[in-house]
């Protein structure tokens, strides 16, 4: 998802640990004020910081396109799109600011690595399908993920995701919108947006993250309702709703074991490579090296910016008060 | 009052047109990779707004050639000579100081122009500048607030401000500047006089340069060659080469 494999950390067995479980399974909302767990406080830390940057990183990959956009009309939507995913980021790092860390000590650890963002960032956009795809498809596994999310315990990010939610849903509209006018169109249009599924599929199935149906770590963070449910009912969920779709613009998911299964009310279909999906994850995706650079270079290049607006506010705070 | 040829008229909206086209385009280039994450959400707001007020100037140059183009083929399917936009429009990015020096000496200009067309004797067109003119002020009190701020920052940030008023001052004059086309306009009651404006542009440049702490350079020159489409820089080739690429290489697809 756009947090992968965040590790949970354990919960301790204080009587404050208890009562804090307490409310959460009373369906309370915890607000920053609060007594919380150390570990509550670390976990969402990381979730919610990998989720800003997911957001920001996310930018690049469409606004790759933004310049090629083929009307004016596509162009303004997919720039009004990439400015929503800066607000989206623009809300989290908030929420995260009331746990206690700055923006600019976690874009410090996206900067140097220590911090990841989402492993679907890294694929490339090469043709103009890839906008249908990514709105239809990225966007569209991660409302799979919001949605929920819009319930979890901690208010500030639940906040923030009632305000994605929203947004989300009509970016994963005008994705599939894209799509279905190429699906639709020209036989070359028509083989851009089959090209666009076949690259996009499995490095979505990906965002849900590898099975966790064992894991510790996620039990943890579910019962604390920082992850509402495991990586592979998500990953089913999306398929079942994502195939009919494709279906629909006449396109064929690249997997030729997808099979309906009357028993399980779902698809049965293929795992992603997981091998591929942990060599991203480290760094070796076919984007990684340059989605870590352009950013790099975004905040080194406005270093002087940030720099010379600060400068200029102090000077006119101090003009005032030598006024007073 | 004097008429105008629906030539001169198709021409003038070209003007207006392709300058919030590529400039429009041009600041859109800086999606994803501003110094502030507010300035990207700000930057994407004036693309945003320049790209719409395209719609409408080149829908209406469409509809008044009555050839059946649409904005988007005005736009995507003419090629560098063809264009109307002032050089200064065209001027690359460089650094983000350079990006809002740009903004700002455009946008006192397209305010003061957009406010006298809202008294247009040309309906649509009055209608187009009274849309365009309220998000125009909200760029310009941006551009210029943010030339303040780096003008009157560090040292370097100042230096670098100074540069890009330098680099780009040249470009300035040629938004004042008529021709046979300007004055039938103002003939018409159409669009304003063009000397006109310079005094109020001058009147409102002056002051925010003078409180960024900057210098306007010395001398008149002034590039020109854009809004005639004459002689348009080396850049706007390049530029023309992304944004028409897929209409170019896919003829005839709709997207
Ligand atoms: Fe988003
Ligand atoms: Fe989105």
């Amino acid at each position: 998802m756009y947090a992968q494999m965040v590790k949970s950390e354990a919960a301790d067995e204080s009587a404050e640990a208890q009562a804090f479980q307490a409310r959460i399974d009373a369906g309370e909302k915890i607000e920053p004020k609060d007594w919380m767990p150390a570990g509550y406080r670390k976990t969402l830390i990381r979730q919610i910081g990998q989720h800003a940057h997911s957001e920001i990183v996310g930018q690049l990959p469409e606004g790759n396109w933004i310049t090629r956009a083929p009307t004016l009309e596509r162009k303004a939507i997919l720039l009004a799109k990439v400015q929503d995913e800066a607000g989206h980021g623009l809300y989290l790092y908030c929420a995260a600011e009331t746990l206690g860390v700055s923006r600019d000590e976690l874009t410090e650890m996206l900067l140097d690595g220590r911090m990841k963002y989402s492993s679907i960032f890294n694929y490339p956009t090469l043709t103009w399908a890839d906008m249908g795809a990514v709105g239809w498809l990225v966007d569209g596994a991660a409302i799979m993920n919001q949605v929920p999310l819009q319930r979890t315990s901690f208010g500030p990010y639940s906040r923030a995701m009632i305000r994605v939610c929203k947004e989300e849903s009509f970016h994963q509209r005008q994705g599939y919108d894209i799509m279905m006018k190429m699906a639709q169109g020209t036989p070359e249009q028509k083989a851009m947006a089959q090209n666009a599924l076949d690259r996009f599929w499995y490095p979505s199935l990906m965002m849900f993250g590898p099975s966790d149906a064992d894991s510790v770590h996620s039990a943890q963070s579910m019962a604390w309702k920082i992850k509402m449910n495991t990586n592979d009912e998500l990953r089913q969920k999306f398929v079942d709703q994502t195939v009919p779709q494709a279906e629909y613009l006449g396109l064929t998911v690249p997997d030729k074991t997808l099979k309906w299964n009357d028993e399980k009310g779902g698809y049965d279909f293929a795992e992603p490579d997981w091998a591929e999906f942990f060599e991203v994850i480290k760094g070796n995706g076919p984007c990684n090296t340059e989605r870590l650079a352009a950013r790099n270079k975004a905040w080194d290049d406005g270093k002087w910016v940030r720099d010379g607006l600060l400068a200029h506010a102090e000077k006119r705070n101090a003009r005032k008060v030598a006024a007073e | 009052m004097a008429d105008v040829t629906q030539e001169q008229l198709f021409e003038f909206l070209c003007r207006m047109g392709d300058n919030t086209l590529v400039l429009g385009h041009r600041v859109s280039e800086w999606c994803g990779h501003a110094p502030v994450l507010e300035e990207d959400i700000a930057l994407a707001n004036t693309a945003l707004d320049l790209i719409g007020q395209t719609q409408m100037w080149l829908g209406l140059a469409g509809e008044v050639e009555g050839k059946g183009r649409t904005a988007d083929d005005i736009a995507m399917l003419r090629d560098v000579w063809d264009f109307r936009n002032v050089l200064l429009a065209e001027q690359p990015n460089g650094d983000f100081g350079q990006t809002m020096m740009r903004q700002f000496l455009f946008d006192a200009w397209h305010l003061a122009m957009l406010t006298a067309l809202t008294k247009s004797t040309h309906e649509q067109i009055a209608a187009i500048a009274a849309k365009a003119v309220k998000e125009v002020q909200y760029h310009v009190e941006r551009s210029g607030e943010t030339v303040i701020g780096l003008g009157d920052g560090t040292s370097e940030s100042h230096k670098r401000m100074q540069d890009a008023l330098d680099l780009l001052w040249p470009y300035v004059g040629e938004m004042f500047v008529s021709d046979a086309i300007d004055d039938a306009m103002a003939a018409a009651g159409i669009a304003p006089d063009l000397a006109d404006l310079r005094a109020q542009y001058d009147a409102h440049v002056t002051p925010v340069l003078a409180e960024a702490t900057l210098m306007i350079p010395e001398g008149g020159f002034a590039h020109k060659g854009g809004k005639t489409g004459f002689q348009h820089t080396e850049h706007l080739g390049h530029l023309l080469t992304q944004m028409q690429w897929l209409q170019r290489a896919y003829p005839g697809a709709t997207w």
